[in-house]
């Protein structure tokens, strides 16, 4: 069959992008997974990932053209029948919808519904043995799906997209976040001296390119924390909690030229330390060289947030729509700090959590802190 | 004596004014085969002939069908232009040979040196209580195999009109007569003088469902296509009149029009035309399609001699209303 190859959103913030240039061309045989083309977001130069095995048919928008998310960008001729009238790329959720049992529907009905952007699911067949036919799709026409982001989110704001496309993009997504999102907020100050001795310890006895920054532990901490306190690595959509398919953990970075993206290191909890600090390692420099892969931007199912470097103290962070939790964390410094009735020079750090309310409530975020802190107390075991 | 355009006549007539036009429009042209001659043929189509054109052209042969076809095929290689008369398809299996072996590739083997542009008639198809040796439809037998052309006349104008471009194609071509519809009266019109062997035709056009059918089964489609129309249900049919090629254009572009479709073939079910059919559908009009594909076929017997069981075993009209309204679902 011909399947559509749509501008994914890269991100909820992202609402075009400019292909920059195409990796394929008519006749090649693609698969899932293959980056196909690159796009110019707000985020830098975005390498996209195609999302179905087959062979490119059409490239539809030629380099240097500027499209919003959901426009066609090439057609590709796939060996199945996808269930799912246009492959939504993006967190989680989406794809697995896919599965289970198929709507009964005639081939014409299937193209009709797809040029219609009818929702087969929900139609009632009257054709044979049932299944739903053209006219039963054209019946259920509605006016297509409303654009992700309400125009209003632009209005009354000065043209920030002049200012630059990474402000913009940035605006567009912490003003839904503040719009949309009832934050609470909770912070924790940790005596992570442990730690700090263990990773010194450690990095002393291997070469320079596999020491571990504190930064891993705090990313990989978080991860198995996620497992074992629901409400935090997930998305709130449609007006309801949907736990994300794993612990994708996105760590913020910051760019050289002002800005930040949050690519995810893929099924955190799973990895182990020097294989995270690696990918972590790998994904700043791309974030920085600006060619970060699609899957990357879009699959966070929660962020840490580090101003490590910058001194601080404290971080309250604001979620990234759709997820629902945030963690952030300071500067691990040396301050007096009351051991066994004494002061003492201890490292401490400053761990915080912006949770949504619509989904958790203080008791649980703070449960959910306090399990990061206690798996940073024991490094051995990460 | 010639009736013309407009004038009403039998299918048989149409086949023998056009037998009888071209031996006397082309000296090359002769006919033969079993009892075509002093008995007139055993469908009496060449009746009379033999007295108009005399023995030379008007050939009575033995009873050896891979023997005169096997001539036939000779003569045709030889520069003349033979039109062989095969009684049923059934009896054409004993010339299946000289036909598939002979006929379709020598000209291919010879590089295109010996063309073979024999026609050879053949009667096909039941409802004549001729029981299962005389009344089988092994149209697509030959519309298997490449180096021939198959066409089936199922009306006068086609019965009187493809003969002329059969003996102008340089390939062979098999022409299947129904005998069933050799009784058929019908009016003969101008537009029998223009009719070519590749092209399907529109026979009723309508918007809800696609009848492709073939030779006697055209008839009963017509009729199954009044019943639903009384009901609401307007029926398109489509009259293959070439078995091979099979022209897609046509099928596709009344399927894609209509987006049901069912397919009526007097062959058997299996390894049938109307199978070929439905995968050049499935194959190019997938997405067009708004219904599964339904087929009215024979049913998977030899055809039996008592005429209870004899209709039973053919498509008819009432099965066909049945197959297009179970494509038509509810929303009829």
């Amino acid at each position: 069959m011909l399947s559509e190859f749509r501008l994914p959103a890269l991100g909820a913030d992202m609402e075009e992008g400019t292909v920059v240039q195409w990796n394929v061309a008519p006749g090649d045989a693609v698969r899932r997974g293959q980056v196909v083309a690159v796009v110019e977001t707000d985020k830098g130069a975005i390498d996209v990932e195609i999302f179905e095995d087959g062979v490119m048919r059409e490239l539809v928008v030629q380099p240097g053209t500027k499209v919003p998310v959901g426009t066609v960008l090439a057609r590709l001729e796939t060996a199945g029948e996808s269930a799912s009238p246009s492959p939504a790329p993006g967190p989680a959720g989406a794809a697995e919808t896919a599965a289970g049992s198929r709507a009964r529907i005639s081939p014409a009905a299937r193209v009709r519904a797809r040029e219609l952007g009818v929702e087969v699911a929900s139609l009632t067949g009257t054709g044979p043995g049932g299944a739903i036919t053209i006219e039963d799709v054209e019946k259920a026409k509605r006016p297509a799906q409303p654009s992700r982001e309400p125009p209003a989110a632009k209005a009354g704001e000065h043209d920030m997209a002049q200012a630059g496309g990474m402000r913009a993009a940035i605006a567009t997504a912490m003003s839904r976040s503040k719009r949309e999102i009832p934050h609470y907020y909770l912070s924790l100050t940790k005596d992570v001296t442990g730690a700090v001795d263990w990773l010194a310890a450690r990095n002393a006895s291997v070469p320079v390119t596999e020491r571990l920054l504190f930064t891993a532990l705090l990313i990989k901490a978080v991860a198995l924390t996620c497992r074992d306190v629901q409400g935090f690595s997930g998305f709130y959509r449609d007006g309801r909690y949907e736990p994300g398919p794993s612990v994708h953990v996105g760590v913020a970075v910051a760019l050289r030229g002002g800005g930040l993206v949050a690519p995810a290191i893929m099924d955190t909890a799973d990895k182990p330390l020097p294989a995270l600090m690696e990918e972590f390692r790998q994904l700043v420099m791309r974030a920085r060289g600006g060619r970060l892969r699609a899957s990357e931007l879009a699959a966070p199912s929660i962020i840490v947030t580090s101003l490590g470097d910058a001194d601080v103290d404290a971080v309250f962070p604001i979620i990234q729509p759709p997820q629902v939790a945030i963690v952030g964390s300071g500067a691990v410094s040396s301050r007096p700090w009351v051991v066994d009735g004494k002061v003492e020079p201890r490292q401490l750090i400053v761990l915080s959590l912006g949770a949504d309310h619509r989904v958790t409530d203080g008791r649980l975020g703070a449960q959910f802190l306090a399990g990061i802190a206690e798996r940073l107390a024991a490094p051995g075991k990460l | 004596m010639t009736p013309g355009p407009g004038s009403r006549i039998t299918y048989r007539e149409a086949v023998k004014q056009a037998i009888r036009e071209a031996l006397a429009q082309d000296p090359r042209v002769f006919l033969m085969g079993e009892d075509v001659g002093k008995y007139g043929g055993c469908f009496a189509v060449s009746k009379g002939l033999l007295d108009e054109f005399g023995e030379e052209r008007i050939r009575d042969t033995p009873l050896s069908e891979s023997a005169f076809v096997g001539a036939g095929i000779g003569a045709a290689m030889a520069g003349m232009r033979p039109i062989v008369e095969i009684m049923t398809v059934n009896f054409s299996l004993l010339a299946i040979d000289q036909i598939v072996n002979n006929a379709a590739t020598i000209c291919h083997m010879s590089g295109g040196q010996f063309p073979v542009p024999v026609v050879i008639r053949m009667a096909t198809g039941a409802g004549r209580q001729l029981a299962a040796q005389h009344s089988h439809s092994l149209e697509a037998w030959y519309a298997h195999v490449p180096g021939l052309r198959v066409v089936e006349p199922a009306t006068i104008d086609d019965a009187r009109g493809m003969l002329r471009p059969a003996l102008e194609s340089p390939d062979p071509v098999i022409i299947f007569e129904p005998i069933s519809l050799y009784n058929m009266e019908g009016e003969l019109t101008e537009a029998a003088a223009g009719v070519d062997l590749s092209h399907a035709r529109i026979h009723r056009p309508g918007r809800d469902v696609t009848l492709v059918t073939y030779g006697a089964s055209l008839w009963r489609c017509v009729t199954a296509a009044e019943e639903l129309a009384a009901s609401g249900i307007e029926a398109e049919i489509v009259d293959l009149r070439s078995l091979r090629p099979l022209d897609d254009a046509a099928i596709l572009g009344s399927v894609r029009r209509t987006r049901r479709v069912v397919i009526v073939d007097e062959g058997w079910r299996t390894g049938s035309l109307s199978a070929e059919v439905a995968m050049r559908i499935v194959e190019q009009g997938f997405y067009d399609l708004d219904a599964p594909i339904g087929r009215v076929c024979t049913e998977e017997v030899p055809i039996p001699y008592p005429k209870h069981l004899e209709d039973a075993a053919l498509p008819d009209p009432a099965r066909i209303v049945a197959a297009v309204r179970r494509t038509m679902g509810n929303a009829q």
